[in-house]
């Protein structure tokens, strides 16, 4: 479990995480979404105690991460990849930080074959590829068989069957009770692996919301319409609750009435119908609506700031 | 795929888990081991030349102005050297963890932060001081014997340089630490070790009036050499004042670094 409360973080007069509050619970996956530069990996940093908030309060299982005897039980985490030093080989990596708590040589080289890393560990990290790399931070996130798993970004770089073993890990993880809190900046991505959403942009909440409450709100479908007698067919629909974007001569959108509904409607009144098609936009289409306002480095196109 | 194992024994952080994982730090880098290979190769080779060469009329080596003008100090003339190869050690050690972004892992393990500057200063103490030891004795032993009427460990002061230039060469490396969990920056901590150790003395030698030579023998050099000379200097300190002013600097920077580390982001 991970409860944060009125958490914020200042560098100067830059506000990146502001007043920020929700609960993490156990037993499923929540993603942790959000634009580049939503304030989500200093989010997760001072989660585990290596970024000091500016005001509020982040705890793990009941505690600030820092104050629990036993941190890397409580909670593991894979923040970035390259916090490994580079002239180390991946088993003495994790046997030191093994160490710190007391871990035994045997859970090292368990959690080297959970992540599929055998072949390498003991080779230098130096010469680990992205997707080797983010493995050894996982491996060092699971040392200690942690309640509460923390992984930011955790696909980078990964080939897709590296990303399809992220998602079964994080998938088991949490069907063993665990809390597991993943952030990305693909709503494709937390779709498919995730229960529950926390979406921030410009270091403020955005929606706290199960993903299937999140689908079904953006799944906020309408019906194009093409037919040669628009105007019959526009005064037919048109009532209250429905809405009809006229978008060209004899094609509209209508929102508030279902594709049957139009047609039925169209064949009593033996107007003919030429098209009748339902728009469902996706989710990323949705996610991108939700944070607009909150993209940190929205691009413009390439003539229109002329 | 299964991440479920045999429950796994609840152990707590303790300060001597954090020592044996930054023992296992130490001796799993090579850049670690090299560096300490030269620094024992500069402090016997330089120490061993000037030796052969003392006495022969020949130049007697050491930095010009700085000859050896005892037998002594010809066999511990790799010194300077190795004093900064022990500081490069050290400022390796810790900026070395903020340089490849290892200290985020370290600190993750270890939450409360100052076990991992404690541990780390231990662990470097202890190994630097062993090593710079046997290389002090070894160096003095091998250069006596090449030196005519060379002195022996019987002679008064012998024993005091011996230990107490290892003692500096594990100070300076410990200054090191120091510096590079403060600095954060390897460049910028060995640059800032060379300033203190070297150009801080000669500096003050060329600025410092007369009236105020009371105050270079406070310089961390300066204090150094008063407690590794056999032959004590006019003008500097006891070698237990300078001892314990060295150590002072050694309690500051530390002091400064835990500050830091304490307080700020890692």
């Amino acid at each position: 479990m991970i409860e944060v409360h009125d958490l914020t973080k200042r560098y100067g007069d830059k506000t990146a995480v502001d007043g920020l509050a929700f609960t993490v619970k156990p037993g499923i996956v929540t993603g942790f979404l959000g634009p580049n530069g939503s304030g989500k990996s200093t989010t997760m940093r001072m989660i585990l105690g290596l970024d000091r908030p500016t005001s509020g309060t982040a705890t793990v299982n009941g505690r600030p991460y820092a104050e629990h005897p036993d941190p890397m039980f409580q909670a593991g985490a894979l923040l970035d990849a390259k916090a490994v030093h580079t002239g180390r080989t991946a088993y003495h990596h994790l046997l030191a930080l093994a160490a710190t708590t007391g871990i035994p040589k045997s859970r090292v080289d368990e959690v080297i074959d959970i992540v599929g890393l055998h072949e390498v560990a003991r080779k230098r990290v130096g010469g680990f590829s992205l997707g080797m790399g983010q493995r050894l931070g996982i491996a060092s996130a699971l040392l200690g068989d942690p309640e509460v798993v923390i992984l930011d970004e955790p696909t980078n770089g990964l080939d897709p069957e590296g990303v399809l073993w992220i998602r079964n890990l994080m998938r088991d993880l949490a069907a063993q009770g665990r809390t597991v809190f993943v952030s990305s900046h693909l709503m494709s991505e937390m779709a498919l692996t995730a229960e529950h959403l926390i979406v921030i942009g410009k270091g403020r909440l955005i929606a706290d919301v199960s993903v299937s409450g999140f689908i079904e709100s953006a799944s906020n479908e309408s019906v194009r319409v093409r037919s040669p007698h628009a105007n019959a067919l526009h005064d037919l629909i048109s009532g209250p609750g429905t809405t009809v974007l006229s978008i060209d001569r004899g094609l509209f959108e209508v929102t508030g009435l279902s594709a049957e509904e139009i047609g039925d409607r169209a064949a009593g009144a033996g107007i003919p119908v030429h098209e009748l098609t339902v728009i469902r936009p996706s989710l990323e289409e949705a996610f991108m609506e939700l944070t607009k306002d909150a993209v940190e480095y929205q691009s413009a196109t390439i003539g229109a700031t002329r | 795929m299964t991440t479920a194992i045999a429950a796994l024994p609840r152990k707590r952080v303790s300060l001597p888990r954090v020592l044996k994982s930054e023992w296992i730090k130490f001796w799993s880098v090579r850049s670690t081991l090299i560096t300490l290979g030269i620094a024992v190769l500069l402090l016997i080779g330089f120490g061993l030349l000037a030796s052969s060469l003392y006495g022969d009329g020949s130049d007697p080596g050491g930095p010009p102005g700085n000859e050896p003008t005892d037998p002594i100090s010809a066999s511990f003339t790799g010194t300077n050297f190795a004093v900064l190869a022990f500081g490069a050690l050290g400022v390796l050690f810790t900026a070395g963890e903020y340089s490849t972004g290892m200290i985020r892992s370290s600190m993750a393990a270890v939450p409360k932060r100052l076990p991992v500057l404690w541990a780390k200063a231990a662990v470097f103490a202890a190994v630097v001081f062993v090593v710079a030891l046997a290389a002090s004795a070894v160096v003095f032993t091998v250069g006596q014997s090449l030196i005519d009427g060379g002195a022996s460990w019987s002679d008064p002061g012998v024993a005091r340089a011996v230990v107490g230039t290892a003692g500096l060469l594990t100070g300076s490396g410990l200054l090191g630490v120091g510096l590079g969990a403060l600095m954060r920056s390897t460049p910028g901590a060995i640059t800032t070790l060379f300033g203190v150790m070297f150009l801080l003395a000669m500096v003050a030698a060329l600025l410092v009036p007369e009236s105020w030579s009371d105050v270079v023998q406070y310089l961390p050099s300066e204090a150094g050499d008063a407690f590794t000379a056999v032959t004590q200097q006019e003008d500097a300190l006891s070698p237990l004042a300078g001892l314990t002013v060295f150590s002072g600097y050694i309690a500051a920077t530390l002091g400064a670094a835990a500050w830091r580390i304490k307080r700020s982001d890692v």
